[in-house]
């Protein structure tokens, strides 16, 4: 069975409606990415399914026991609160000492257990993030818009740093990115969100895009890949709606 | 033993330092600093209610305290420009307070008393009120401690991992209720929030981790209340305010310390 359903899934956000009708499911060991402007409901969709947002209408259905790990898009830390990056992977449970070098291990970051949080890096604060959602194996990894404040090779690092993961625990991953252009070349299925669910598909290899290129010429070894989407069509006949609009392309 | 005033107050202070100071570490982790001085001012219109009605006055503060949280915590919650806001009820719910202490019918109140506190008149009923909030304050920070920090953090992230963000802020509202409750008759309503944040971030440049910083702020906020009674015998100033100064001036040495400290660990 999937991990995550959603059944015709409303949510409102500050008394909007932020994302209508949904219809969604996530199975075992696959990497969805959600792509779509500012606004457009996909960070109310991910706080709805890690259950922050309780749905207006329509239904969640999470697997028995799933286990969720969640990297949220920005986590202000006050500069008033001393923390280790050991003390804040053991919130909020106590977790074994071989555990946390394991998950910092995994997450590439194995040397920063006693350094405090506040002076670390965009980039290995990140990755502690993910250690910390590593830590109890989840079933399902969710990342929202993880990549937010790195720069080009900061993100291609980080998404490979993904893939490895999965391939590591065999977790399902759903994220999300800010940037209609650039999403993880090893995604399953792309969702694309606009207020309601636009499209959904796999992303093709156009590995020759020009436009590729000039974004990133080859440097990404091949983590990152160009989706491209126009959202200029009319809403209301949604469903089919982008289809003919959008390419697909991707790196080889 | 208890029939000595003296030793009475300091236990009084002692009781409010020890559990005001891990509380008033989540109060300013979680920039609450005017949502605490709302609270606490409130706990005059509290003293109101209480001489209207016959109430004891701690449970009439405890019951206007508590409302004053909830009513806040819900408003900020969501968003309307938080900071404006807990300003106004903050100084509103001080002035309504003292015209509603002056409106009532027959009575001559010492209106400094609940303002600044008056610990050298605790009773040994007022003691074990005291130290029966401060252990119940303690004792909920202490059940709930991993889950406060969780969801001080990030409420999404506490959520993910199963935890309710929303129960949390309740505890910490219901334990910042009964503080206001307890320490009125000690530093008075004008000051409490003082002893919540002033120890607390007096702490901050000696800790590495949440727990230490709860308990250099305990030890500070002892030193305080003990430091401040003495002097307040010492030069007869009131005590409530001396113990607030002499917290200030621990502040004033921490934050010059941590301002030298780089330079001294190069040294080093």
């Amino acid at each position: 069975m999937s991990l995550i359903n959603t059944r015709g899934l409303t949510l409102r956000h500050d008394g909007q409606i932020a994302l209508r009708d949904v219809n969604f499911n996530i199975d075992a060991g696959e990497i969805v990415t959600i792509v779509g402007p500012n606004g457009s409901g996909k960070s109310s969709l991910l706080r709805a399914l890690i259950g922050a947002l309780k749905p207006a209408a329509g239904k969640i259905t999470r697997k028995p026991g799933l286990r969720i790990g969640y990297v949220p898009q920005k986590l202000q830390i006050d500069a008033t609160l001393p923390l280790t990056v050991r003390r804040f992977i053991n919130l909020p449970r106590r977790q074994k000492p071989e555990a946390i070098r394991g998950a910092l291990a995994t997450a590439g970051v194995p040397e920063l257990a006693e350094r405090q949080m506040v002076d670390l890096s965009g980039g290995q604060f990140q990755r502690v993030l993910l250690a910390r959602a590593l830590l109890e194996r989840p079933d399902l990894l969710i990342l929202d818009e993880a990549t937010q404040g790195l720069d080009q090779p900061g993100s291609a690092a980080f998404y490979r740093q993904i893939e490895a993961v999965r391939q590591d625990l065999g977790c399902a991953v759903l994220m999300v990115s800010h940037d209609l252009h650039v999403v993880m070349a090893a995604s399953d299925r792309v969702l694309c969100l606009n207020g309601h669910v636009c499209c959904e598909g796999t992303p093709e290899t156009v590995s020759e895009a020009p436009e590729y290129r000039a974004l990133f010429g080859s440097g990404t070894q091949g983590a990152l890949a160009l989706y491209r989407h126009d959202h200029d069509h009319h809403h209301h006949h949604h469903g089919a709606a982008c289809d003919g609009h959008h390419q697909e392309t991707e790196n080889a | 033993m208890l029939d000595d005033f003296i030793l009475r107050a300091a236990l009084a202070g002692l009781g409010v330092a020890l559990a005001a100071a891990p509380l008033g570490c989540f109060v300013i982790w979680r920039r609450m600093a005017y949502f605490g001085d709302a609270t606490s001012h409130a706990a005059l219109l509290g003293v109101a209610l209480a001489l209207a009605t016959d109430l004891p006055i701690t449970a009439g503060v405890l019951l206007v305290a508590l409302v004053m949280a909830l009513v806040i915590s819900t408003l900020s919650g969501r968003n309307v420009s938080a900071d404006a806001l807990l300003g106004v009820m903050a100084h509103s719910a001080l002035a309504l307070g003292l015209v509603a202490v002056s409106l009532l019918p027959g009575q001559r109140v010492d209106l400094s008393s609940y303002l600044f506190g008056e610990i050298l008149a605790v009773t040994r009923f007022d003691l074990g009120v005291i130290w029966g909030g401060a252990v119940a304050v303690a004792l909920l920070l202490a059940w709930r401690w991993s889950a406060l920090l969780a969801a001080t953090l990030n409420p999404d992230l506490a959520q993910a991992a199963g935890g309710n963000p929303r129960r949390e802020q309740l505890i910490l509202t219901l334990a910042l209720a009964i503080m206001v409750a307890v320490a009125i008759k000690v530093v008075g309503a004008l000051l409490i929030a003082a002893m919540l944040i002033i120890p607390a971030a007096t702490a901050r440049p000696f800790a590495r981790t949440p727990e230490t910083m709860a308990f250099w702020a305990m030890g500070l906020g002892a030193v305080a209340a003990l430091g401040g009674l003495l002097a307040s015998l010492e030069f007869d100033t009131p005590t409530g305010p001396s113990i607030v100064s002499i917290a200030a001036g621990l502040f004033a040495l921490s934050s010059a310390f941590s301002a030298a400290l780089p330079a001294l660990r190069r040294r080093g």
